[in-house]
């Protein structure tokens, strides 16, 4: 629950601050969880360095990823979701067994300790709900919403379109890759196919989106809501899941394009 | 007033641009000195904004330099103008739509105002001399075009700028707005801010500048008086055709 409040903001920041929606968002994800994993199986360090490393690792996955900036609209969605997917391809071939595990993973269980794992993710979720406030508040969150509005008035202002993107895309791949770390030392055992689920983009999207995105607290109330339906029937009725989902999905789109939080928004509440 | 200074603040030597094979800009030359107000005018497609996007940032010259207070600003983008003190509006005005107009005149004050920490006072001066004081907490989607055009005036003049190119902004505006607005640019440039005037409305561009150069398929044809340019030759064939 808390990784994904921690992807659907991490996702938020981008896609709500900036209008790029990567559907290949789990590739920082599952970069993560990897990066995490081999400084575990390769260094003595302790568990939290090596969680920064999940997220370096991420991070430095994101500035390759950089160009893909120069895309918009869903040529960088599709873009990213091929890059998440050429990562899959990578960390699963055969002949990398003796790296990254190939189509067996790794398996780090003598750093099994689901309490201490359990607090760090919880420190990642509040570190992106403060991010997400100061995205929000902010000058550069300023900025951001100009930019969003529109670039080339943003630029005659004097604001760096391409840095301030560039900063965001590497803060939310940031959150992905130290959540995606966290995930590897809490299940301890893991595979390419499960860190690099594309589901994971998908939830981190809807959830998101549900909620209503450009606010700190729509990913936060999307994620617990969906995600509590999905651990009510999701696994149990996975069929029946499936169909509400896309429904509500449908519905959303319709009739609620800014997220449930908009009900408020319209009736002049504010929402943060 | 308009008449050409001692010092160039914007110098153009011979700036040429090309979109594909279309050349738009075929060796322009042009000087803007620190208290002028030069008008720019030509038929459709004589390059007129193109000229204006040079100097702004938002496309590069393929040749030819542009000199800006002494500094080579051709190959700037468009952020690192604006602290340089070259702020413009958009023929199709282009604000911060879903933020509030102070909002939008804020956010350019502190990013094109070098970064420092302007007053409110400072703000509401702006939001007076636009005329949109009493609109400073809607929403910049809602306002009519005519105030759109002020607020994207507005928003420039935070960045405090030497040097202000107006696009267009007179297209549109009824005769009594049109007087306003006029009136407004020679508040403007009697502060001693360059103008650089794109305009279609002779009229209008009478009331606040007679140093015009007049452009026809990316060339400079005429430069001097309006008075001058309705007399000339070549300047009437560009524009009625002969």
């Amino acid at each position: 629950m808390m990784m994904y409040v921690a992807l659907a903001l991490g996702l938020n920041l981008l896609y709500g601050f900036t209008g790029y929606l990567p559907f290949g968002y789990v590739g920082f994800f599952g970069a993560g969880a990897y990066a995490t994993a081999l400084i575990v199986l390769h260094a003595r360090l302790p568990m939290y360095v090596c969680i920064l490393c999940g997220g370096a690792g991420a991070v430095i996955i994101a500035l390759i990823l950089g160009p893909l900036l120069r895309l918009s609209g869903a040529y960088f969605s599709i873009a990213n979701l091929a890059s998440s997917q050429i990562l899959l391809s990578i960390v699963s071939n055969q002949d990398l067994s003796k790296v990254t595990g190939g189509p067996y993973g790794l398996n780090i269980q003598q750093v099994y300790d689901p309490q201490s794992s359990y607090l760090a993710m919880l420190v990642i979720m509040l570190l992106a709900i403060g991010l997400t406030g100061y995205f929000r508040f902010s000058r550069f969150g300023m900025a951001l919403r100009a930019l969003f509005e529109d670039p080339t008035s943003a630029s005659m202002i004097g604001i760096n379109v391409v840095r301030a993107r560039l900063i965001v895309w590497l803060l939310s791949a940031a959150v992905a890759g130290l959540a995606g770390g966290t995930y590897a030392w809490y299940i301890s055992v893991f595979y390419p196919d499960s860190v690099f689920a594309s589901e994971i983009s998908v939830f981190a999207i809807v959830f998101a989106l549900f909620g209503g995105v450009g606010t700190v607290i729509g990913p936060i109330v999307g994620a617990v809501v969906l995600y509590a339906f999905y651990n009510a029937i999701g696994i149990s009725e996975p069929q029946y899941f499936e169909f509400l989902y896309g429904l509500l999905i449908a519905l959303l789109v319709l009739f609620l394009p800014n997220g449930i939080l908009s009900l408020l928004t319209r009736r002049g509440v504010r929402v943060v | 007033m308009a008449c050409v200074s001692s010092e160039p603040l914007l110098v153009l030597d011979s700036v040429s641009k090309r979109f594909g094979g279309l050349t738009v800009l075929d060796g322009v030359s042009l000087s803007v000195g620190a208290r002028d107000i030069l008008g720019l005018v030509g038929p459709n497609g004589s390059g007129k904004t193109t000229t204006v996007n040079l100097i702004t940032g938002i496309h590069h010259a393929d040749s030819g330099t542009i000199v800006f207070d002494g500094l080579r600003i051709d190959r700037l983008p468009s952020f690192r103008l604006a602290p340089l003190g070259i702020n413009r509006t958009f023929q199709v005005p282009k604000p911060f739509r879903a933020m509030t107009v102070r909002e939008n005149i804020e956010v350019a004050a502190y990013f094109g105002g070098h970064g420092a920490k302007r007053s409110d006072s400072d703000i509401d001066t702006i939001l007076r001399e636009i005329d949109l004081f009493e609109h400073a907490d809607d929403r910049a989607r809602s306002l009519t075009v005519n105030q759109q055009k002020r607020l994207d005036l507005g928003r420039a003049l935070a960045t405090r700028p030497k040097l202000l190119c107006v696009d267009e902004i007179g297209a549109g505006l009824n005769p009594l707005e049109l007087r306003h607005m006029a009136e407004l640019l020679q508040g403007i440039a009697s502060r001693g801010i360059a103008l650089i005037v794109v305009e279609h409305l002779l009229d209008f561009l009478n009331l606040i500048t007679d140093h015009v150069i007049v452009l026809s398929a990316g060339r400079t044809l005429f430069e001097g008086s309006l008075k001058d340019a309705s007399h000339d030759r070549e300047v009437v064939a560009a524009f009625i055709g002969g």
